[in-house]
């Protein structure tokens, strides 16, 4: 199945929760947020929830910043 | 130095001076000129996960979080909407309510967009967050700002990354004058002079970022920077003597040796 990671296609097996997709990344999920389609999901509920086709991810952290880069959410 | 801390929406730092985390040449100069420019509140921006290269060590890792409270940024945001998205995302990577709101009106000069700051301030003061929007120098949008609930007002000093200095003194000292939250003079700064000046208008803190990232000796002149947001700030409590058209001598003009009879400066 195919969802959309970071504005991107992105391959999976099958359906997976959000940590294990973090995990699958190397991710470490206490240094970022993630959004599934459009909503922000909480850290303790990434265990619990299912991605599933065609869904949207965003997965975001901090960077580097002070005035102004450009937005790419 | 006489204890002098900066409150902002009840969270007390001893340092007036905020800083960036971009443009450093690399996260190791980022970490010592944090270190030398003495900053307990460092503003960083919410981005996607570079997905492509993990390789790269986490901004995070470089930041002495147990000193450095962390100021997420909505840098970049065009609209209301994707700027209250970005703080919500901030306030989730971060876990603190704090966010450091921009909305960009204009691409060359960076200049906000004050329409939608006020929308996207009154969304997310409802929502509990602390809110330190980025302004233009306009005691009209700060007092406007501060009604909608914002915990500090940051008027820029000059465009984003320009370097020019403060260019308008006097609405600054205006918006000092009327605002009754912490006002930082936010972008603009070139040299340590620069926040100086800020300072000795009655700033309450400075916040930069390009002026030390970008300087030939980042570490020398956050050193610098630190010093000038002392320095001014002291000569702000100092009270400052007024300005004057003429000369007024230092010196007893009482007991001069050529003073005497048939001596005079006519004469000369």
């Amino acid at each position: 199945m195919t969802i959309r990671l970071n504005g991107e296609p992105h391959e999976l097996a099958g359906p997976i929760t959000i940590s294990a997709l973090l995990a699958a990344l190397g991710i470490d999920p206490r240094r970022v947020a993630v959004e599934h389609n459009l909503r922000i999901v909480k850290r303790d509920r990434y265990d619990e929830t299912m991605l599933a086709a065609g869904d949207e991810v965003e997965v975001v952290n901090f960077v580097g910043g002070g005035g102004h880069e450009w937005g790419n959410l | 130095m006489v204890s002098d801390p900066l409150t902002i929406a009840g969270k007390t730092f001893r340092s007036r001076l905020i800083v960036g985390t971009g443009k450093y040449p690399s996260h190791a100069v980022m970490a010592d000129a944090h270190r030398a420019s003495g900053t307990e509140m460092v503003t960083v921006a919410v981005r996607r996960v570079d997905l492509s290269d993990r390789s790269a060590g986490s901004l995070l890792d470089s930041i002495d979080e147990s000193r450095i409270f962390l100021l997420p940024n909505t840098a970049g945001c065009y609209t209301a909407d994707e700027a209250i998205r970005t703080a919500r995302l901030g306030r989730e990577v971060g876990l603190s309510n704090w966010v450091k709101l921009e909305v960009i009106g204009d691409e060359r000069t960076l200049f906000p967009d004050n329409v939608a700051l006020l929308e996207a301030t009154r969304v997310l003061v409802r929502e509990g967050f602390v809110v330190l929007p980025y302004t233009n120098d306009d005691p009209v949008i700060c007092k406007k700002l501060e009604e909608a609930g914002a915990a500090a007002v940051m008027p820029l000093g000059a465009p984003i990354g320009s370097g020019l200095g403060i260019q308008n003194a006097n609405n600054l000292r205006i918006i000092r004058e009327q605002a009754r939250v912490p006002v930082i003079v936010d972008a603009g700064v070139g040299t340590a002079s620069d926040a100086s000046i800020a300072m000795e208008l009655g700033a309450d803190g400075v916040l930069m970022n390009t002026a030390i990232a970008l300087a030939q000796d980042p570490v020398a002149m956050a050193t610098a920077m630190k010093l000038a947001v002392e320095a001014g700030r002291l000569a702000f409590r100092a009270g400052r003597i007024p300005k004057r058209s003429y000369a007024s001598a230092s010196s007893p003009t009482e007991g001069m040796i050529a003073a005497g009879a048939g001596s005079s400066r006519t004469g000369a």
